[in-house]
């Protein structure tokens, strides 16, 4: 299904972007993540698949400090960081494109590229800067899709509301991009956009984490594999080291072949 | 098949920015801004259209209907000043709206600055800076109060504000006494409503303004066409320079003249309320497109959650929206009471909040939020005012004029709800 020919994150590719190592979170009584270790590389696409409920929401919330984690280590770059608040993550250049997209319909592309952080000119908004600079990103990751950069967003389709929201999070340097299920509600030919612009992400040099239920889509872009069973990663490993039955396996059991969970971990 | 992706994006390499987006470079024609205006229209967004027809049809009708008195400079001079107190109100409601708040109690909050005002002036006995400034800020303490409870204790704001619309009666009532009339004969004060600018400086004020958006407006447009961005077609900026124009001095030219009703006295010139609406009407236009601070407030009201996201301070954004709405419905409550020269207990209860939220709303300003300008408080409240004044001048029953208002709130309110729902169903 993949191609065996390219590096898929088997051999080295240096220093990890983001490692977790025996991460835990609980809400109340309800542990939902239990030691997680996960290691995510520049330039590659890691895929976060599991079933729902699995911890995939708990786990990105976590590491864009929206739920702070509750124990374990995290480490950017190969330092030690806390990640307590949103403002904390978007700090080391963690970006997270949410499902619901977080886009306002109202505004431009321009516009909604730039909220929060739009650039000024002593107290006027700098409109032709901000125009410039959202054009450039769009056109360096390939983003032909769009008839005009100054478009209301409502008046965009689901693919091209997704590239928008990818490349928002792109405009900030960001150096970790987190996307949630970014393929769920869209056609054959958007899907096929969104899945170019996440290879395209990668190639770049961003760290890439793809949350998706899609295994066509998993094999399609990802390098890396994620799957969480009940709270546990389950594997994390190169893609060219499983294939599409095993992946179903882990997400469904915790367990494939040698892959997966100890038997003890299962019975908790 | 993976490989082929990675390739293929490869191949194409990083584009110019100039590849793609040809819609901010075609459609530069004037036909192509014409289709895009249609199609804007199609999709829902009727921006100034309902309310540009509302004065022209309007117009014409009384035109027709009372052919003497409508259409005299003194007339139109006495709906002019009669709109200002509507217009400014409409305006600072229109930061609320634009949340998708409401706030029923800015009429109300108008009528109390009023008192606060009076007050100053005839009991205190200060001159008019300082009963002013006692009224405005009387009126944002008490949007930083509504706010608070809206944007910080998370009370529907529906709520919040049908409260305090019979609250602050209850506090005008205690300031003016019950069945009492402040006069108001400070002279100034007065002046706003009921004197007019000499003729020489309303004619230089108008061609600054004529002059002054022109420039303003074609050294944007060149800038933009400069820099290779998105840009209308230089036809329909002209057309826009051009018709302000016509606007700005053909409205000078029938207040400059004599509408005196014996030639004994002479009566000309520009009513002092108007420049002062233009100049809010320019302040906040420029608050809402060109600062952060509006951005957020659109942000806020088309998607909270998401400006939220973004890093903006929500809560922050509630409380001005309501500080700036009664600060506004302050002033209105100036102009006002320089009209009438006078407060009444029921300053700013009746019709007055009907009539502004009726103005934000035809101007086109949503109900649901996210949408919404200064200049729709102008243009709505023009409507309204019109409605008012040829209602007047027909001598319909008092019973037919709430009628007829409130019919056509319904009617904005039921355009800008399909408008809505159609561009909901457009996507």
């Amino acid at each position: 299904m993949s191609a065996p020919e390219r590096d898929h994150g088997t051999t080295a590719v240096g220093r990890p972007t983001l490692e977790l190592r025996g991460v835990d979170k609980s809400f109340g009584a309800v542990q939902v993540l239990h030691d997680v270790h996960l290691t995510v590389y520049p330039g590659k696409v890691t895929a976060l698949v599991g079933d729902n409920g699995a911890g995939k929401s708990t786990l990105i919330k976590g590491i864009a400090g929206i739920h702070p984690f509750d124990s374990g280590e995290v480490e950017f770059e190969g330092e030690r960081v806390t990640l307590h608040s949103p403002r904390d993550a978007a700090k080391l250049g963690i970006e997270v494109v949410y499902q619901d997209l977080a886009l306002a319909d109202n505004l431009d592309v321009v516009q909604n590229m730039f909220l929060g952080r739009e650039r000024k000119r002593g107290v006027l908004l700098d409109e032709q800067s901000m125009e410039v600079a959202a054009r450039e990103t769009l056109a360096k990751l390939s983003v032909r899709t769009l008839k005009s950069v100054r478009q209301l967003v409502s008046s965009l389709s689901g693919g091209q509301r997704q590239t928008v929201a990818i490349a928002k999070a792109v405009l900030w340097e960001s150096k970790l991009v987190i996307l949630d299920e970014p393929t769920a509600a869209l056609g054959v030919a958007q899907t096929r956009q969104v899945l170019d612009l996440v290879r395209r992400l990668a190639d770049a040099g961003h760290a890439v984490v793809f949350i998706t239920h899609n295994m066509v889509d998993v094999f399609e872009v990802a390098d890396r594999v994620a799957a969480l069973y009940l709270g546990r990663v389950a594997a994390d490993v190169p893609i060219d080291q499983v294939d599409r039955t095993q992946v179903i396996e882990l997400i469904t059991s915790g367990r494939s072949g040698d892959l997966g969970l100890s038997a003890e971990d299962l019975e908790d | 098949m993976s490989s082929n992706t990675l390739t293929a994006a490869e191949a194409s390499g990083p584009q110019k920015p100039a590849a793609g987006f040809e819609g901010d470079r075609q459609d530069n024609t004037l036909g192509g801004a014409v289709r895009g205006y249609l199609d804007k229209l199609r999709g829902g967004d009727l921006g100034a259209l309902p309310a540009v027809l509302g004065i022209i049809t309007l117009g014409i009708l009384f035109t027709v209907l009372r052919p003497g008195t409508f259409l005299t400079p003194l007339n139109l001079a006495n709906l002019a000043v009669q709109a200002t107190p509507i217009i400014v109100l409409a305006m600072g409601l229109v930061f609320v709206l634009l949340l998708g708040e409401i706030d029923l109690s800015a009429g109300v909050v108008s009528g109390v600055c009023s008192a606060v005002l009076a007050q100053v002036l005839v009991q205190s006995g200060f001159g008019w800076p300082v009963a002013v400034l006692a009224a405005i800020v009387t009126g944002a303490v008490i949007g930083m109060f509504t706010g608070s409870l809206v944007g910080m204790v998370g009370i529907p704001s529906f709520v919040v504000t049908l409260a305090l619309f019979l609250g602050w009666q209850g506090v005008t009532l205690r300031l003016i006494g019950q069945g009492g009339t402040v006069p108001v004969r400070e002279p100034v004060i007065r002046a706003l409503a009921n004197e007019n600018l000499p003729l020489a400086v309303g004619w230089a004020l108008a061609v600054l303004v004529a002059v002054g958006y022109a420039a303003i407006e074609l050294w944007r447009w060149r800038a933009k066409r400069a820099r290779d961005l998105a840009h209308q077609p230089l036809v329909l900026v002209v057309l826009r320079v051009v018709l302000m124009a016509v606007v700005v001095l053909g409205v000078t030219a029938i207040l400059s003249e004599d509408r005196a009703l014996s030639a004994a006295v002479d009566l000309a010139g520009i009513p002092y309320a108007i420049p002062l609406v233009i100049l809010l009407l320019l302040v906040v236009t420029f608050v809402l497109s060109r600062t952060s601070f509006g951005r957020h407030m659109y942000a806020v009201g088309g998607n909270a959650e998401a400006a939220r996201r973004a890093g903006i301070n929500v809560t922050r954004i509630r409380v001005m929206a309501f500080v700036i709405s009664s600060s506004l419905a302050a002033i209105s409550g100036i102009l006002a009471t320089s009209r009438l020269s006078s407060v009444t207990p029921d300053a700013g209860a009746g019709n007055t909040l009907l009539y502004a939220v009726g103005a934000a709303v035809i101007g086109g300003t949503s109900l649901f939020g996210g949408r919404g300008r200064a200049r729709d408080a102008l243009l709505g409240g023009l409507v309204i005012a019109i409605i008012a004044n040829g209602l007047g001048l027909l001598g319909v029953a008092a019973y037919l004029n709430f009628v007829i208002t409130g019919g056509v709130l319904l009617l904005a309110a039921s355009v800008d709800a399909l408008a809505r729902r159609r561009a909901a169903t457009a996507r």
